[in-house]
């Protein structure tokens, strides 16, 4: 209950209460808070408003992490014993240090590759192939209304990046290029939709035409 | 304020049943500091569009209009300058000649405007320091790699006191990092004054754009409003995307 009473006491939190997971990708960003929190203990024992300062300088801020969510992580990863808490400081606030399971742990996670079928479904290719389907849907317009916001988030991170400039800021970097990377992805796919889009003429009863023509089959095979 | 304006332009190649209707009707203003990039498929009015806006080519209906001037009532000798003083152009084609040296390929159109050979030559070698090629104005195209012949490219088209300056798929088959480099001087000679337009089907590169205007069969389908605050991305408070 202590512990509690001092993070509501923590006069940032009502600043970051608000503060949400924001960007696109942020969604799937949140499943490595507890790796991205066991790196940063890797580096030394830190407490929950350090850690969520640390983790947000490690990657720019792109991730502001909501400070319960480093609470919550940290509970988790003390029940299965990758952390263990320490005697509070002066303050009263907690720090963590990481157990030798929890080193292993991490080591894994940066050995492993990440699989994309770890990571969430595609709201996007799942939104373009019921659109598809969908009568009285402009499958076009869908798709640049995507493209749109998508090309702005692209220019949004390359003015971020081209603020970013010092040597200092190579990791910052590296993670905005993932994220650029990401969005150009998206882009050429929607570009690739619009263009099977012009060949593709509409097959009056779908499970008739099933299997005659290519063009027709790249969205609906996306949902399988 | 604008520097270059389309007003309802339209370009049709050919007549008859064989005319191509290139371009449907385009209005697109650009203003002075302003990096606009033009996307869309293969066929869809791109290189037409940025010819007209050079004034190599003319519209078959509306106007094109450049830092004041009505390029359709222009005479050909006034265009001529026009193009040589306040438009710089950076095409995939990099269009340097290979008998002259990079320094001698950035000072020819201060030449042909009519500025000395010696002042011209200290221009070009400054232009040429700008885009990191010191000590690179007596090498020959052939004896450069393809990112430096591209810098020798924008060097020519940055030169002066360009107001315009036209960009079509100018990081051609450039490596990421530099054709990175490529954009940045493209945007840093906008963020002096100049106005710019960039062709291309690369979304990395449209990005480094304040506006992006999506062209399909001649048509502009979708044009993007100017960048305020990447840093919306950074905080809900500020409206996620």
């Amino acid at each position: 209950m202590r512990t509690w009473v001092a993070r509501h006491a923590d006069p940032n939190f009502e600043a970051v209460r608000g503060c949400v997971t924001h960007t696109e990708y942020a969604y799937s960003v949140t499943m490595s808070v507890k790796h991205g929190l066991l790196a940063l203990l890797e580096r030394a024992p830190m407490h929950g408003y350090q850690l969520r300062v640390a983790f947000e300088e490690s990657t720019g801020g792109t991730w502001p992490l909501n400070i319960g969510q480093v609470y919550t992580t940290l509970s988790r990863l003390e029940r299965d014993g990758l952390v263990r808490p320490l005697p509070e400081n002066d303050s009263g606030q907690q720090p963590y240090e990481i157990t030798d399971a929890g080193r292993t742990d991490l080591t894994l996670w940066f050995t492993t590759p990440i699989s994309r079928t770890d990571r969430p479904r595609d709201e996007l290719a799942i939104k373009l192939a019921l659109a598809l389907t969908t009568p009285g849907v402009d499958v076009r317009a869908v798709v640049q209304t995507q493209r749109g916001a998508t090309m702005r988030t692209l220019q949004e991170y390359t003015r971020l990046k081209v603020r970013a400039d010092s040597p200092g800021d190579l990791s910052w970097r590296l993670v905005l290029d993932a994220m650029l990377f990401q969005a150009e992805a998206e882009v050429r796919w929607l570009d690739h939709c619009e263009a099977s889009l012009v060949r593709y003429t509409p097959p009056a009863v779908p499970e008739v035409a099933a299997g005659t023509d290519a063009d027709a089959h790249v969205l609906p095979e996306v949902t399988r | 304020m604008s520097v270059l304006e389309l007003r309802d332009v339209h370009r049709i190649h050919g007549t008859g049943e064989a005319a191509v209707h290139a371009l449907h009707g385009v209005t697109l203003t650009v203003a002075a500091g302003e990096l606009v990039a033009v996307m869309g498929p293969s066929g869809s009015g791109k290189s037409t569009l940025l010819n007209l806006a050079g004034g190599l080519d003319r519209p078959s209906r509306g106007e094109v209009v450049v830092d004041g001037t009505a390029l359709g009532g222009a005479p050909r000798r006034a265009l001529a300058a026009l193009r040589r003083r306040r438009i710089g152009y950076v095409f995939q084609d990099l269009n340097l000649l290979a008998s002259l040296t990079a320094a001698e390929n950035v000072a020819l159109p201060l030449e042909l405007d009519g500025i000395g050979v010696r002042q011209a030559r200290r221009l070009a070698l400054s232009a040429l320091s700008e885009v990191e090629l010191d000590g690179y104005g007596q090498r020959f195209p052939d004896e450069m790699s393809g990112g430096q012949q591209q810098r020798v490219a924008i060097a020519r088209a940055l030169i002066g006191q360009r107001r315009l300056v036209l960009a079509d798929e100018p990081t051609g088959a450039l490596d990421s990092q530099t054709g990175e480099a490529v954009l940045r001087l493209l945007r840093s000679k906008v963020d002096d004054g100049a106005a710019g337009v960039l062709v291309t089907h690369e979304a990395r590169h449209a990005a480094w754009a304040d506006r992006v205007v999506f062209l399909r069969d001649g048509i502009i389908i979708d044009a993007s409003d100017p960048l305020v605050q990447p840093e919306r991305l950074l905080t809900a408070s500020g409206g996620a995307a």
